[in-house]
């Protein structure tokens, strides 16, 4: 499989979620429990806080399974979740992150 | 004016305004500042368990008995992971609870302290919400927040972790929070409902498929009217029995794993299944793509998530599902549906639910229907987890919502005896009944002390067969026979073991006349364990085995 190839096959079988939350200790674990109880991995995770601190963006990298609207519902009921949106895999957020990920 | 009170005062003080009257829990040393003020407070009466899970259950019984939200307590460490169970049960079943723990001081969290455990990472999957408060302050805030998410949209259980720190630190009040209520739940698409309702005034076979959120929601006159106006054959969930009156003539009893055959063969044939608050449970569907295999769907539910969660809807419909149906009826069209109706009278004759034995009350069927013979339908019903379950739901004349109290979701042993103690304390004026096994009875047999303490009105009715009922029925039925680990060995005297406890007992074995000895225990104020051998060879039946298609029903 040549480089272009398994890109391809990336932009398909990924989906980037873009998650605003309450800043709080464990929002993240509430937000990741979701997927970890039902063996869903996730491929990447980005958060910082948000303007004046009492939100926080959480960014997740995920592959696009039949499950993930399910998913998807299932964070959006969460108590400290405020807005939830869902991004094709070549959304620059991680990539731009690449370079200080090579092995 | 301003007033200065510590963190354990506010948290009493906002629980009597929240309305909440009796507490149930157990203290331990992480907790007793909350403890120490909960001792001062007139407005509300602390009904101290004997283990936390049972804490949990009798709170459990409460909110399920009024639907209002109940509240219970323990300490931090192995307080706090005791009660988890009663939590998840309460998660599943979507029962609106605020549980509230002791939490070692802030500075020692994360230390492996004396009874620290990671109560808020522990709690996170099986709670709708929680909480780790990190000053006195934000008690004003998270208090009433609890509330108010545990009683709305669809309930459930959240946890307020109270490090002990925080429950002693003393702040500046000026304006105590209002209490949490429940938000109202958003409005339903106009267009949606006329959609719902061209379907069923197209559809020739439909079925109301009613579940535990016809109770909560208190749908379940609006859920009876739209059934009779329409008339719709209905099934209930094990959660939503008590909804529609088992002998109405429309009702097609409980669904699923132990149905009567009639039910299961008439989702079978159905051509529009109206789901209402119902969520497509396993034990339910059975297989789930031979589930009703003619219809489309229409599923109304005050969670979005659960909308083509596990079937996919034809039309899905978030919604608070009284004022669904408020709106449907209107909409829907009167008509006889008489070949449809004419046809699932004739499945209820043709495979009728064989209750044998229902006339001798020593049987298990003849049992629950001589209790019943001796209550009115002001009686409350709870159950413990097994084959006394099942038969209890398949035999017993429910035809109240709230009436009936039981583990659906979790099927947690244990759950029966404080779950009743819980209604008893909600609502002493009604007679609460628990039916029990000698499996389950002995997994939380301490709270028969409280039942005692407490002189709560319930007729604890522990059929006895000395078996763990449903596994030896499985490991009969798919393993082979071989019977192992469900045979119990030694067996206590629970004539003994109530006296023991302090309440009265009655075997009912050694009665001469034993409808008349039910009946004069029943009618007798207070607790009671009536105790009944029953035969360990009745399997409940039909059952859908694990995995199979309601269709596919074996024996009876």
């Amino acid at each position: 499989m040549n480089a272009i190839n398994r890109n391809e096959q990336n932009a398909l079988a990924r989906a980037v979620l873009e998650i605003d939350v309450k800043n709080h200790p464990g929002v993240m674990s509430h937000v990741v429990g979701l997927f970890s109880r039902r063996s869903y991995n996730v491929e990447g995770i980005l958060c910082l806080p948000v303007g004046d601190g009492s939100l926080s963006r959480i960014w997740l990298l995920v592959i696009e399974d039949q499950r993930l609207p399910q998913m998807m519902k299932q964070v959006e009921k969460l108590e400290d979740v405020i807005a939830l949106c869902r991004h094709n895999a070549e959304h620059a957020v991680f990539q731009d992150l690449e370079d200080f990920f090579r092995p | 004016m301003t007033e200065t009170l510590t963190g354990a005062q506010i948290t009493v003080r906002l629980l009597e305004r929240q309305g909440i009257r009796i507490v149930t829990g157990y203290p331990g040393g992480a907790i007793l500042p909350i403890y120490d003020a909960l001792g001062q407070s007139t407005a509300i009466r602390h009904v101290l368990a004997r283990h936390e899970q049972g804490a949990g259950f009798i709170a459990q019984g409460m909110a399920r008995a009024t639907g209002e939200v109940a509240v219970c307590m323990a300490s931090s460490g192995p307080g706090a992971t005791n009660l988890l169970t009663a939590i998840a049960d309460a998660k599943l079943d979507s029962i609106p609870l605020v549980a509230i723990t002791g939490q070692v001081p802030k500075a020692m969290i994360g230390t492996d302290a004396f009874q620290e455990v990671d109560t808020y990472g522990l709690s996170i999957p099986i709670t709708k919400h929680n909480f780790l408060v990190s000053s006195a302050e934000e008690l004003l805030e998270v208090i009433p927040r609890a509330f108010e998410i545990a009683a709305s949209g669809r309930p459930g259980p959240v946890l307020i972790d109270i490090p002990k720190d925080v429950q002693c630190q003393a702040v500046e009040i000026s304006d105590l929070p209002e209490p949490g209520r429940t938000r109202t739940a958003p409005k339903v698409a106009p267009a949606l409902i006329e959609q719902a309702a061209a379907m069923i005034n197209a559809a020739e076979r439909p079925i109301l498929y009613l579940g535990g959120g016809v109770i909560h929601s208190g749908a379940a006159e609006g859920a009876i009217e739209l059934a009779e106006k329409a008339n719709l054959p209905t099934v209930m969930t094990l959660m939503a029995l008590g909804a529609m009156p088992v002998d109405h003539p429309l009702a097609l009893g409980m669904l699923g794993m132990h149905a009567a055959r009639y039910t299961n063969l008439a989702l079978e044939e159905c051509d529009l299944l109206i789901a209402v608050g119902s969520r497509f449970d396993d034990r339910a569907t059975g297989k789930v793509a031979a589930f009703c295999p003619q219809a489309k769907i229409i599923h109304i539910d005050i969670d979005p998530a659960e909308l083509h969660k596990i079937k996919t809807a034809h039309v899905g419909i978030t919604a608070d599902v009284q004022e669904a149906l408020n709106q449907l009826l209107p909409a829907v069209s009167e008509n006889s549906r008489k070949i449809w109706v004419d046809r699932s009278n004739a499945l209820k004759v043709e495979f009728p639910l064989d209750m044998n034995g229902a006339d001798n009350p020593r049987s298990h069927f003849g049992l629950i229907r001589s209790v019943a013979a001796c209550l009115d339908d002001e009686a409350s019903i709870a159950t413990d987890v097994g084959q006394h379950q099942m038969w209890v739901a398949q035999a017993y004349p429910l035809r109240r919502p709230r009436q009936w109290l039981t583990s659906g979701g979790l099927g947690t042993m244990g759950f029966g005896v404080p779950a009743a103690i819980g209604a008893a304390l909600a609502e002493p004026q009604r007679t609460v009944v628990c039916f029990t096994g000698d499996g389950s009875i002995l997994m939380n047999i301490q709270e028969l002390v409280t039942a005692a303490e407490e002189n709560v009105n319930v007729k604890i009715v522990l059929m006895n067969n000395a078996v763990l009922g449903l596994v030896h029925q499985q490991q009969t039925l798919f393993y082979g026979e071989r019977l192992f680990a469900s045979k119990f060995k030694g067996m206590p005297d629970f004539i003994k073991v109530a006296e023991g406890f302090g309440i009265a007992a009655l075997d009912l074995d050694q009665a001469s006349d034993p409808q008349a000895a039910l009946q004069a225990a029943i009618a007798r104020p207070g607790p009671c364990l009536i105790h009944a051998s029953i035969d360990a060879e009745q399997k409940v039946y039909p059952m859908v085995p694990p995995g199979a298609a309601n269709r596919d029903m074996i024996g009876a």
